[in-house]
């Protein structure tokens, strides 16, 4: 009885340190996403590359798909270009951009220069679009389903080692569902 | 003493209240009222330790606009608040709703409370009991 006077505190320290500790290695900027396993929000935007055509988010609609919403000034989108590209060669899905509040030459001249991996992106220079997909820092990546689900959404640039932990193995969900 | 006083005028400037979007229209003092209160209840998603009232990111700004727009559409506080949740989530109230995730949160401050109830009562009857079993003695020991 009289040990555990002072073993009790000890051990609530103990346990407060671990709290804390594992506190150290979570990222406040990671809000989850309320549209997971919502319908996909609804846009109707220019296309980048063609102000007279018009990107829909249900064009994205029945295959597995990504959307990436980018900007020429954001400096993790440069960070995943590379593997952007990298998946598009690879046709595992097609991946549709957003251009989140830029603007359309520099954006043009980034795809020229960089190279394009988007199958179409969508113009959004005031970002109302991407308010509705509740869009508040690029890069941010959605997994839509064939039905027009989001699946998932990634903060932050993509790498290989995120696409194999958390894309991967939903979109091989999806196909298996869809077989 | 002149000097002084400019100093303290040039001073007092920069806080004066500034609006952030410079002059916004109200229909009515009301509608400033609501909007006032509704930009200070919502977070910013960007700089997370501010509201959306006093941040100056480009999407604080949209979200500023985007309740004015709500608020001169006619929309109720309960439309706006839930529009802005269905996009960002609960992460964006200042005052998230009671649910069952929020039931640990909400209920923390209560449940740490009672603990220390509990904790006083213990001390306390322990200390009284102890008390009354030494009366006897210090009684003995005062008569003696």
């Amino acid at each position: 009885m009289k040990s555990l006077k002072y073993l009790l505190p000890a051990l609530l320290f103990g346990l407060l340190l671990v709290v804390f500790y594992r506190g150290l290695f979570l990222n406040p900027r990671e809000v989850p996403s309320p549209l997971i396993g919502k319908p996909a929000p609804a846009f109707e935007l220019e296309s980048l590359s063609n102000p007279k055509q018009s990107f829909a988010t249900s064009d994205m609609f029945g295959k597995p798909a990504l959307l990436n919403v980018w900007a020429t000034w954001c400096a993790g989108c440069r960070q995943e270009h590379g593997f952007l590209m990298q998946l598009a060669r690879s046709g595992e899905v097609p991946i549709y951009g957003l251009n989140y509040r830029d603007e359309r030459s520099p954006a043009l001249q980034w795809l020229s220069r960089l190279g394009d991996p988007y199958v179409r992106v969508a113009y959004d220079p005031d970002g109302m679009g991407s308010l509705d997909w509740g869009v508040y820092g690029a890069p941010e990546t959605f997994l839509i389903s064939p039905d027009g689900t989001v699946v998932y959404k990634h903060l932050g640039p993509l790498t290989a080692e995120v696409w194999s932990r958390d894309f991967r193995p939903r979109i091989q969900e999806m196909q298996g569902g869809v077989r | 003493m002149k000097r002084l006083l400019l100093l303290v005028v040039a001073l007092a400037v920069p806080f004066g209240a500034f609006a952030i979007d410079g002059d916004i229209s109200f229909d009515s003092p009301a509608q400033e009222a609501r909007y006032d209160r509704l930009t200070k209840e919502l977070r910013c998603v960007v700089c997370q330790n501010q509201n959306i009232a006093d941040s100056n990111a480009d999407l604080a700004k949209d979200l500023r606009g985007q309740v004015l727009e709500m608020l001169k559409a006619g929309k109720t506080d309960e439309e706006i608040l839930e529009f802005m949740t269905a996009r960002y989530g609960d992460f964006v109230l200042y005052r998230p709703p009671l649910k069952p995730t929020t039931w640990l949160l909400w209920g923390a401050p209560m449940i740490l409370l009672l603990i220390g109830i509990l904790g006083m009562i213990m001390v306390i009857s322990r200390r009284s009991r102890e008390a009354a079993d030494s009366e006897p003695e210090q009684v003995a020991g005062e008569s003696s």
